[in-house]
């Protein structure tokens, strides 16, 4: 088997360890502290809020107002109508400001 | 059709779920009446806006795979084991810079890292499953099923192992079609920047983001976790800034006093 090979294989073996090891380590605990428990319900928040501030930082007008758009949609509809606003709204302005 | 189907689900035993009598809450009972078929498809329905936002990532990591000299069996060995597409276009770039094995490794584990937060939190909620569907589950635990589950448990309803299989599956099989189509038709795609692509998964993140915004603390958690992974974006650099961003809010959370929160988990 080529090096290739072996990477993606460890590479698959590291990435599965991130994916079992959270839980892995909390399980050894019979009770999860009231502050553990605080900041496990803060994850979905705090994790796909990095992935979402760095694009916002480099983002260029069309891509900041297609993000303002999304969120505004999302104050009041569910996740696909916001998803086809922001996309309709990011694909209209780079076409209109390209 | 659907008697075609079911057997087959039977086979992989996803109808075989024992659950104990205790974790029947009032709001669950109204969903154990659905078949789990109807599960499996209301989970595969729930993955369709992360499926279309990932799908040109698929095709675009299996075009730049074989523009970095991977086979076709190499692109697709990588997406079926490793299935998580951020840490495969790092893994892709560090090929193609000659270096060594042992650091591509260690940066797909940097990029996967944030896993380790969803795995410990996703854990709570399906450590009553059989030991093989937990250990299923978590090999498909990239960002939208975790999302996904996390607002399903949000909206009262029980997380079953029909559902979240099929939230998986069809991230999964579809990644595997798009890095497959990727790599056969790459050189082909036209351009990705005045088609949008590239900005579809920021949006369908924050989209993920304001669904949580019910939770206590959301909005000071959010705003310090974005100030914390747009820094660390600047000063440390990409990817660390997505651990540090998130453990900034994560140890807000654990800090600002503790709430009379309505705790969902049992």
């Amino acid at each position: 088997m080529s090096v290739n090979v072996w990477i993606i294989l460890a590479a698959a073996v590291a990435t599965y360890l991130t994916r079992i090891g959270g839980h892995l380590v909390l399980s050894r605990f019979p009770r999860i502290h009231p502050r553990v428990q605080a900041g496990l319900d803060a994850v979905p928040a705090a994790v796909l809020t990095t992935l979402v501030a760095p694009a916002a930082l480099t983002a260029g007008p069309a891509e900041f107002t297609a993000l303002l758009v999304a969120a505004l949609v999302a104050l009041r509809l569910g996740l696909m109508p916001m998803f086809l606003a922001g996309a309709v709204t990011l694909i209209l302005l780079r076409q209109v400001m390209s | 059709m659907l008697n075609s189907v079911d057997p087959w689900l039977n086979e992989i035993g996803v109808t075989a779920q024992v659950r104990s009598p205790t974790d029947l809450s009032a709001s669950e009972k109204s969903v154990s009446s659905a078949t789990n078929l109807d599960e499996f498809i209301a989970g595969a329905r729930t993955c369709l806006p992360a499926t279309v936002a990932s799908a040109p990532f698929g095709l675009l990591f299996g075009a730049l795979a074989i523009e970095n000299g991977f086979s076709i069996f190499e692109t697709c060995l990588m997406s079926l084991t490793v299935f998580a597409g951020a840490s495969q276009m790092v893994g892709l770039e560090l090929f193609g810079q000659k270096v060594a094995p042992w650091l591509i490794v260690v940066s797909i584990f940097a990029v996967n890292f944030r896993h380790v937060l969803y795995s410990a939190s996703l854990g709570r909620r399906i450590s009553h499953w059989p030991l093989w569907q937990q250990a299923l589950s978590f090999f498909v635990l990239a960002d939208p099923p975790y999302a996904e589950a996390e607002r399903r448990a949000e909206q009262g309803k029980r997380i079953t192992f029909a559902w979240y299989s099929g939230v998986g599956a069809m991230l999964y099989v579809c990644w595997q079609i798009e890095t497959l189509l990727g790599a056969i038709f790459g050189s082909l795609l036209p351009n990705k920047q005045a088609l949008g692509i590239d900005f579809l998964l920021p949006i369908y993140f924050l989209g993920l983001v304001m669904g949580f915004r019910k939770r206590p603390r959301w909005l000071p958690i959010v705003l310090v976790s974005a100030a914390a992974s747009m820094l660390a974006y600047r000063l440390v650099g990409s990817p660390w800034h997505v651990s540090i961003g998130a453990l900034a809010g994560i140890v807000l959370a654990a800090a600002l006093p503790l709430q009379e929160a309505k705790d969902e988990t049992p």
